[in-house]
């Protein structure tokens, strides 16, 4: 199992356009992705719902994880959308 | 307007035509509501519902362009959340039709979005909107949303939701008026920006039955069914002429050309924008506590000479109040001298000033310093000043620092009632209308229960102010409290002998064209009516029917 841990950089969190954003790249992953909070039960990442559900804000960090060839990469993109800025 | 109903005008301008009602809303399908057997072919009418739906908001997301693109297409993606299309499955899995299947799936985010932050809570509505449209395309049913029309219509529904509204087309919706919302709102922004009134918590108005002509003025929240055709020419030619005078710019004066400088209260250098933009011709009111809250120490005299420059340098005229502290408005370097169980009785204001008299003459300093060589004309006055001996004290020390024109602010009693001493002392003065009338009234500002004591129109408040004016026999006095914002009360301050008024920039535009509207003499027999009456009320009625430009500029 690969996982990032990052802190969220985008001044909406992850709502709004950056929330869009990541889960429109988690969608494109073949693989299955989630994403959640350091100590809680991490979320489906391809569901919107699911993710502004978690109402994570600007500057709190997020831990995304895949498994399967190409996780590494795909965990890659995904981590660039929140901690771009101005993404 | 009688018979009609009100709610908030967001949107200004009026708009008569027939009430087209939303469609209505979509019924929950039952509980325990079950399919015939084909748990397969169910889920895929459920994911296929939520596909349509999907399209359908991108589509219309497509046609809108701009803002209504990226809020139609973000609902989209909602309506494909595989996390909603799982949970249906589950729910058809065990049984359920596909209709309920979708309603508990959407209950159960929901749920979730609905316990989260202010944010998350606003996205519920959007939730709900695309859960009815599900809903509706599983059952067959009309979709929510705006009805086809070939005839301009005024919109009527609970409330409305963007994908409602991406579609509507300016030339075919002349009002919108909702049950819900609030000047934030949906449909309130969705109004100011096509420029189409709007009128929203307006209770009672989805029981209004379709087709029945309504004339909605957005700006008064009036909604008026059944109007006659002369109301709505009426109506029409209210809002020009309105939008006419509020666009209108130059100095304030009478309809007969007395002249009633039209100043405004800032609160530092971040409000002079604001000033300029509404026409004002100087500063009535500048209150410097920005400042001096927050620190241990006052501000250096470089400090306060950039600050006061920032003013100064954008009028032609600029009226400073010296700092205003006090125990309500505490400050460290300035500390009261012993328990004050009434603030706004204890030492505030010209008090605090004179026990610490380097604080108000570095203050004076650093004015006198800041406006040296600016085109400006500078006056200075102090706060909570109760006689004359006060005001000469606080004369002096302006024209030792080499401030030229020193008043005073009239917010005690006492100083209204001699106004004459005082006006011997300084050169001119500024009615506090709010500290004025809770001191004449007993009833402290903070207090709501209150609040009818320190209504402006208050026959006594106007009679202060009308003593102050006689007593200041010819030594300039304007008003800078709330009660100069008020356009008929602005012309009654006019009519009382007040000679320049003061306000928050916004209500600038519409005391320029209430004063422009009426003549000295109409204002003086408007000043005459308000003294006469017993309360407040009365003199707000017995002040307008002498001043018939108001109600013609819908003011």
């Amino acid at each position: 199992m690969a996982e990032r841990r990052v802190t969220v950089q985008t001044e909406a969190g992850l709502h709004a356009r950056p929330a869009a954003l990541f889960v429109q790249a988690a969608t494109k992953v073949p693989m299955d992705v989630v994403v959640g909070r350091p100590d809680t039960d991490p979320v489906n990442a391809k569901s919107i719902l699911s993710v502004i559900g978690l109402d994570v804000r600007h500057g709190e960090e997020i831990v995304i994880s895949a498994e399967g060839d190409g996780a590494e990469t795909a965990l890659d993109r995904l981590a660039a959308t929140v901690t771009a800025n101005g993404a | 307007m009688p018979d009609g109903l009100r709610g908030l005008g967001v949107s200004p301008g009026v708009g008569a035509g027939p009430v087209r009602l939303i469609a209505g809303a979509v019924p929950e399908p039952p509980v325990g509501d079950r399919h015939q057997g084909d748990a397969d072919a169910e889920t895929a009418r459920a994911v296929g519902a939520l596909e349509a739906v999907a399209a359908d908001l991108e589509d219309r997301g497509a046609k809108a362009g701009g803002e209504a693109r990226d809020v139609l297409s973000a609902q989209a993606m909602m309506a494909r959340d595989p996390g909603l299309a799982e949970l249906a499955g589950q729910k058809i899995t065990e049984g359920s039709s596909a209709p309920r299947a979708v309603h508990e799936a959407f209950g159960v985010f929901r749920g979730l979005l609905a316990g989260a932050g202010d944010y998350l809570a606003g996205r519920v509505a959007d939730l709900d909107d695309i859960r009815d449209r599900a809903v509706a395309e599983l059952l067959g049913l009309p979709m929510p949303g705006v009805p086809e029309s070939d005839e301009p219509f005024v919109l009527v529904a609970r409330d409305l939701a963007p994908a409602d509204t991406a579609l509507l087309d300016p030339a075919k919706v002349v009002a919108f008026v909702t049950e819900e919302g609030g000047p934030t709102s949906h449909t309130a922004i969705l109004a100011r920006s096509m420029g189409v009134p709007a009128v929203v918590a307006c209770p009672g108005c989805t029981g209004l039955a379709e087709g029945t002509v309504v004339l909605v003025d957005g700006g008064s929240g009036q909604v008026r069914p059944d109007p006659s055709g002369e109301e709505i020419v009426r109506a029409h030619a209210a809002v020009a002429a309105r939008s006419a005078a509020l666009t209108a710019t130059g100095p304030g004066a009478t309809a007969d050309g007395h002249a009633v400088p039209l100043l405004a209260n800032v609160g530092g250098p971040r409000d002079v924008a604001a000033a300029l933009a509404h026409g004002a011709e100087g500063v009535g009111l500048f209150r410097t506590e920005f400042l001096f809250l927050d620190r241990t120490a006052p501000p250096g005299e470089e400090e306060q000479v950039a600050a006061y420059r920032a003013v100064l340098e954008a009028f032609p005229y600029v009226v400073v109040r010296t700092l205003d502290a006090g125990a309500d408005k505490p400050l460290a370097f300035l500390p009261v001298t012993g328990e004050e169980p009434n603030p706004a009785l204890g030492e505030r204001g010209l008090r605090m000033l004179r026990r610490h008299p380097e604080v108000l003459e570095g203050q004076l300093r650093a004015l006198a310093g800041a406006a040296r060589d600016l085109p400006v004309e500078l006056l200075v006055m102090a706060p909570m000043v109760a006689d004359a001996g006060e005001a000469r004290d606080f004369a002096a020390a302006c024209r030792a620092a080499g401030i030229g024109r020193a008043g005073v602010m009239i917010e005690i009693p006492a100083a209204a009632l001699r106004a004459r001493d005082l006006a011997a002392e300084v050169d001119f003065f500024s009615l506090g209308t709010n500290d004025l009338a809770q001191y004449a009234f007993a009833a402290d500002r903070q207090v709501g229960a209150l609040s009818r004591l320190q209504d402006p129109w208050q026959p006594a408040l106007l009679d202060l102010v009308a003593l102050t004016a006689e007593g200041a026999a010819g030594t300039p006095c304007g008003v800078c409290g709330e009660a100069a914002g008020d356009p008929a009360l602005a012309c009654v301050l006019t009519g009382l002998g007040v000679t320049s008024l003061s306000m928050s920039p916004p209500a600038l535009p519409a005391v320029r064209a209430a004063l422009a509207a009426h003549t000295t003499d109409q204002c003086r027999r408007a000043a005459t009516a308000a003294r006469a009456a017993h309360d407040a009320d009365t003199a707000r009625q017995g002040a307008r029917a002498e001043l018939p430009g108001l109600s013609a500029l819908g003011l």
